[in-house]
């Protein structure tokens, strides 16, 4: 039987209760969501907090709304409800792309967005995906709000920019004219983590890409930014050769690992054709939007 | 700590260890020993169940996270001794042969037919993807799922 070691439980009634408790109990205590990364690492030992802080309950962070110039993500969001929302299917599909290969329907009735990005497993696909559209990762602590670019939220494997005495509270998308986007994945199997995952987005205008976001999953340590590709397409018009020369540096600058998967060499060709995929369809997108 | 889970309608209060599955409270639980406890990792859904309607797998789930939530197994299916449409449908399509998935199958396809009743062969291989069957290939069980929909397709209309 798989249990987890023994923990004190208590569940959070207001994000600055649950924010007060982490303060409170230092290092040793975990916020727990879906659960359906923790749990299983608590029950193989790789995680062994002494005390867990339910915020289930928290159903204020479970949203996704459009304010301003910007889509905001509460962080207790669930899978299924991020692969239902037309909103998000209409500025950012992306995220239905992914939400239909994560996992499966019954654990994207339990896992959030918050969980996957906290939880930054280099092969789980919304840390590439909210990569590529440029979002912004917003950490409460008992002294108020920062936001994190991306970027700058993975700071290692299974390490984030959230401090001690600190949660991610919402996801903001900024939005921009001209932007269409797509995740491309290859899985063994329905379910599986990702052999290879690609998320791109392009913002198009007057013909030329104005800016673009390209991200990888499964392929590295982290997720992977791949800023010289971004470089090499930032001005440019689309095409096919250019998509190709993308996929390329793709390949080239990622560092995947030999494992049940794959070998390094397929993974990082994979890589390059997803690279590719999601370009083109990702610049579709924004075509159909633009016109 | 202590714990009162509404499990198919009764409340069910116990003693608890923090770290209890939900599968292991649920089995714990005279006459439910229904669910059936597989992979303990998330991926062979035998240990589905609902919460709120909502299929969820149990043993990733802790018990204490249940308590306010409405929590639905196999044995909730029968009525007065009569099966529910899904049951039959399994039944009658021979969709089980060990029987080891049965429950969280019935449990998925159970809350699929909830939220679409027509759904395409398709649309109940993917509610079933994060469920695994050794034995029946799957073909069945599609089958008895379309059985159902037909079954209370034409039920609804006779009323």
């Amino acid at each position: 039987m798989q249990t987890p070691a023994s923990f004190e439980y208590e569940r959070a009634t207001s994000v600055e209760g649950a924010i007060a408790s982490l303060e409170r109990l230092g290092s040793e205590a975990r916020i727990i969501a879906g659960g359906h990364s923790l749990l299983p690492m608590m029950k193989l030992r790789l995680a062994n907090p002494e005390h867990l802080i339910d915020i289930n309950d928290l159903t204020e962070l479970s949203y996704i709304r459009e304010q301003g110039d910007e889509v905001s993500i509460g962080a207790l969001t669930r899978h299924v409800d991020l692969l239902k929302s037309e909103l998000l299917a209409r500025h950012f599909p992306l995220f239905r792309d992914a939400e239909n290969v994560i996992a499966d329907p019954v654990v994207r009735n339990r896992g959030t967005i918050g969980g996957s990005l906290c939880q930054a497993d280099a092969a789980e696909d919304l840390s590439a995906v909210c990569s590529a559209v440029k979002a912004k990762a917003v950490i409460r602590g008992a002294s108020g709000e920062r936001v994190v670019a991306m970027a700058d939220f993975h700071v290692g494997p299974y390490m984030t920019a959230v401090g001690a005495g600190e949660m991610l509270t919402e996801v903001r998308i900024p939005l921009r004219p001209g932007g269409g986007s797509a995740h491309e994945k290859v899985e063994r199997r329905a379910g599986d983590w990702a052999i290879a995952a690609a998320s791109a987005a392009v913002w198009i205008e007057a013909g030329k890409i104005a800016d673009v976001g390209l991200a990888l999953s499964a392929v590295g340590p982290t997720t992977i930014h791949l800023s010289r590709a971004e470089e090499l397409l930032r001005g440019k018009a689309r095409s096919e050769e250019l998509f190709a020369q993308a996929g390329e540096i793709a390949s080239a600058d990622c560092s995947p690992s030999a494992d049940g998967r794959g070998p390094i060499d397929y993974k990082c060709h994979l890589a390059g054709v997803l690279t590719t995929r999601a370009l083109r369809r990702a610049a579709t997108r924004a075509l159909n939007q633009e016109a | 700590m202590h714990v009162s889970i509404s499990v198919n309608g009764e409340q069910v209060s116990r003693e608890i260890e923090p770290r209890q599955l939900l599968v292991h409270f649920i089995r714990e639980t005279p006459d439910l020993t229904g669910t059936h406890w597989g992979c303990d990792t998330s991926n062979c859904g035998a240990c589905v169940v609902q919460m709120d309607g909502q299929p969820v797998k149990s043993c990733t789930i802790l018990a204490a996270m249940c308590e306010g939530h409405e929590i639905r197994t196999v044995e909730s299916l029968e009525v007065n001794g009569r099966l529910d449409p899904i049951q039959m449908g399994f039944h009658e399509q021979h969709a089980l042969q060990c029987g080891f998935c049965t429950p969280g199958m019935l449990m998925t396809t159970r809350a699929l037919l909830d939220e679409n009743p027509d759904p395409t062969d398709q649309e109940i291989r993917i509610a079933i993807s994060g469920a695994i069957c050794r034995c029946t290939g799957y073909k069945n069980i599609v089958s008895a799922v379309r059985w159902a929909a037909e079954y209370e397709a034409a039920a609804k209309q006779e009323v």
